[in-house]
């Protein structure tokens, strides 16, 4: 029986391995037939095309395809990384207002899903995307709400920290302030453990995070010299400037992925057995710490799995940017492909990008899963 | 569970070797019954539908020819808007028979995309366009600006050629549709829109809220040389797409009207009955009926005719579009 079970495994394998070499062997044969170039060796070529914005990583017409590419991955990973950080914010503030027992937070809450959930998100950018270069002004004309600050149809322009020495320092003394303050909190829920004696470990865990970098950057003479924007014949230069094209896509993944995060969280809290916030009550908990200690704890544990998928369309929804602009990986990779004329090729980067992506996300957030589940339970 | 695994194996395996024996693409006409044909997905002068669905413009002729010269009948065809990005891959595929969407003639284009161009139906050159209150008078003036174009084209390369040998700078918005690229620049998200001046003239006249408002630069910084294009590999279709391009300029050559050929039938002119399928073997050799050129100028028209009912009404010129005998570069090798 189990010989057979193996031997019917392994002829599934045989056959699905001959079709993949079937296919690849022909559509091979296809290309060469037709003269059509395969083949990566494209990547090495120079582009020809400039790109619109490129941060962290400079790029020029003259830079191979292989950097194109590698801008619009840089691109779809920006926001989609800061895409998610943002959902995630919004979606369990809206998930808490929707059990919320304001009645008119709770309803604002509850419309704003059903609205943002019930149409396409990319109707929802075209919407976004209108409202953001049809209204604003040119730059001549920008608006100023702050010195230094415009907002105009090229972008929202504002001023940065004009680079200085002692900012990585800054930076250092930040870093050791966290690692006190993990210090002191782990000292402090020792002793409450041991002696019953509380201590403010909040109150100087921000001390410390706060104050060391304060010291340093009073200590190194408070170096706050600003890059600011300045209009320059056509455009903005100086500082830096969020493009409309990346403002539409951060502000349309956002908004639509926290609906369904809304959604994830209230039902995550509404798992909650009520004799748990019946149990906290009656030791004297007030609600903020139930939430935080016995609720929220439970709830996540039904949280995590479905909050994992809306990650993934999170980052996969980015590459809706071909439609507004904004240069992602598919829409260089859609440029490359067109002219090279090596579609194959540039299918295959795109679909193993997006799946290690995928894949990580999904190992990332089951490694947490696993961490946060019940000890001893069974997965 | 292990049938329908069985009959999913046939199935792909079919689908992958049918495309081993590809028919030729004459015969796969033939037996459909209509040419498919890619083409713009809106660009008024070239192709475009109007207000009751018909599509209109010379390239929609170019398509419309081969079915008359095929058919006998210019209504066979069908057709698929295509944007620039994905023209090339529809082709490739065979999803059209041939794809006649002002797309310039470049070599990458007629070697490595597997593709061969059949000649040229419009000669073309890249521009920019602004706003009139920007009070720019050269493209020399751009530098800085931000330029909204669409991505899949030689656009898009001969804009970043023309500021790096220039030595300015600019910002792309890249917009794949048409519709949504020329939003953007008519709502000020650019300063500059920049494409084949003949698109230039065509989105000034159809979209521009005032056409008024909009200068076109006075520098054209390439060629843009716009025809049909067909599959490498199968020359008995690549020949008959590129003899009905130019029957339609020796038609107006030898001054052979829609209104006039048929007339002409009986003619005494070698050329004219030679053309008319009155003598010879034309036809024959390229696997049509003979009367295939006198189809397409009957159902058709020749170019200048194409030229006068699609683009002059927006404002073309015929330029260096002439027939070579009025100083232009449009030529046709003899037909004999
Ligand atoms: N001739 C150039 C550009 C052709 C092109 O795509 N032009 C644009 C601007 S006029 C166009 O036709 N767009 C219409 C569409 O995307 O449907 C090329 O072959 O790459």
């Amino acid at each position: 029986m189990r010989a057979r079970a193996v031997a019917a495994q392994l002829a599934l394998l045989a056959a699905v391995a001959f079709v993949v070499w079937y296919l690849a062997s022909n559509t091979v044969a296809n290309l060469e037939a037709r003269r059509i170039a395969s083949g990566f060796g494209f990547l090495a070529r120079e582009a020809g095309f400039e790109i619109g914005e490129s941060p962290f990583l400079s790029y020029g017409a003259a830079d191979s395809y292989a950097r194109a590419i590698l801008i619009g991955l840089i691109n779809t990973f920006r926001v989609a990384l800061i895409g998610v950080v943002l959902a995630t914010v919004l979606g369990t503030l809206l998930g808490l207002a929707r059990l919320s027992r304001n009645w008119l937070l709770a309803k604002f809450a509850a419309g704003y899903v059903e609205l943002l959930r019930n149409v396409p998100l990319l109707v929802q950018l075209f919407f976004l995307y209108a409202v953001i270069t049809e209204n604003l002004p040119g730059p001549r004309a920008a608006l100023s709400p702050l010195p230094g600050v415009f907002l105009s149809n090229r972008g929202f322009a504002f001023p940065v920290l004009q680079p200085h020495a002692a900012h990585a320092w800054i930076g250092v003394a930040l870093l050791a302030g966290m690692v006190l303050a993990w210090l002191v909190a782990r000292w402090a829920r020792r002793r409450q453990a041991l002696t019953g004696q509380p201590f403010p470990a909040f109150a100087a865990g921000a001390a410390l995070v706060l104050g060391l970098p304060l010291v340093v950057f009073l200590a190194a003479g408070a170096p706050l010299a600003l890059a600011r924007p300045s209009l320059q014949g056509f455009n903005f230069t100086g500082g830096a400037v969020l493009s409309p094209e990346f403002a539409t896509l951060l502000g349309g993944l956002t908004l639509y992925t926290a609906a369904f995060i809304a959604e994830i969280v209230r039902a995550g809290v509404q798992a909650v057995d009520r004799g748990q916030f019946e149990a906290a009550y009656s030791l004297g908990l007030p609600r903020p710490r139930t939430m935080r200690l016995v609720i929220l704890p439970q709830a996540l544990r039904v949280i995590i799995p479905p909050l994992t998928s809306q990650y993934l369309n999170l980052t996969k929804n980015s590459s809706l940017a071909v439609a507004i602009g904004y240069p992602d990986l598919v829409s260089i990779a859609n440029t490359t492909m067109n002219q090279t004329g090596q579609a194959i090729e540039g299918i295959a980067i795109i679909m193993a990008v997006y799946l290690s992506i995928s894949l990580s996300i999904s190992v990332l957030m089951n490694w947490y899963n696993k961490r946060i589940a019940l000890k001893g339970a069974r997965a | 569970m292990k049938v329908r695994l069985a009959v999913a194996v046939c199935a792909v395996a079919a689908f992958a070797s049918s495309t081993l024996h590809a028919q030729s693409t004459l015969d796969a006409v033939k037996s459909k019954g209509y040419v498919q044909c890619g083409v713009n997905t809106g660009l008024a002068g070239f192709s475009q539908p109007d207000s009751r669905g018909a599509w209109k413009g010379i390239d929609v002729d170019a398509c419309r020819a081969i079915a008359a010269a095929v058919f006998g009948d210019a209504t066979k065809v069908r057709y698929t808007p295509l944007t620039a990005q994905q023209r090339f891959t529809a082709l490739q595929s065979g999803e059209i028979d041939v794809l006649a969407r002002n797309t310039t003639w470049t070599v990458t284009r007629d070697t490595s995309l597997g593709l061969n161009f059949v000649g040229v139906n419009y000669y073309d050159g890249q521009g920019f366009m602004v706003p009139k209150k920007l009070g720019v008078t050269s493209a020399k003036q751009l530098n800085g600006a931000t330029i909204c174009v669409q991505p899949g084209t030689t656009t898009e390369l001969n804009l970043a050629d023309y500021f790096r040998a220039n030595k300015m700078s600019f910002k792309p918005v890249v917009i794949e549709k048409l519709e949504e690229v020329t939003n953007a620049y008519f709502s000020g998200r650019c300063d500059v829109f920049t494409t084949d001046v003949s698109g230039l003239v065509s989105t000034r006249g159809s979209r521009a809220p005032k056409p008024a408002d909009h200068v076109i630069l006075p520098e054209v910084i390439s060629k843009e040389p716009l025809g049909p294009v067909v599959r490498h590999g199968d020359d008995r279709w690549y020949d008959i797409v590129k003899w009905t391009l130019f029957a339609m300029l020796e038609a107006e050559e030898l001054g052979l009207t829609s209104k006039n050929i048929e007339q002409n039938l009986t003619s005494t002119n070698p050329s004219i009955q030679r053309f008319v399928g009155a003598t010879g073997d034309i036809g024959k050799m390229m696997s049509l009926d003979n009367r295939w050129a006198y189809n397409v100028v009957k159902q058709v028209g020749n170019y200048g005719e194409s030229f006068e009912t699609n683009l002059a009404p927006l404002g073309f010129e015929r330029g260096i579009n002439n027939l070579w005998t009025n100083g232009g570069l449009m030529y046709a090798p003899p037909i004999r």
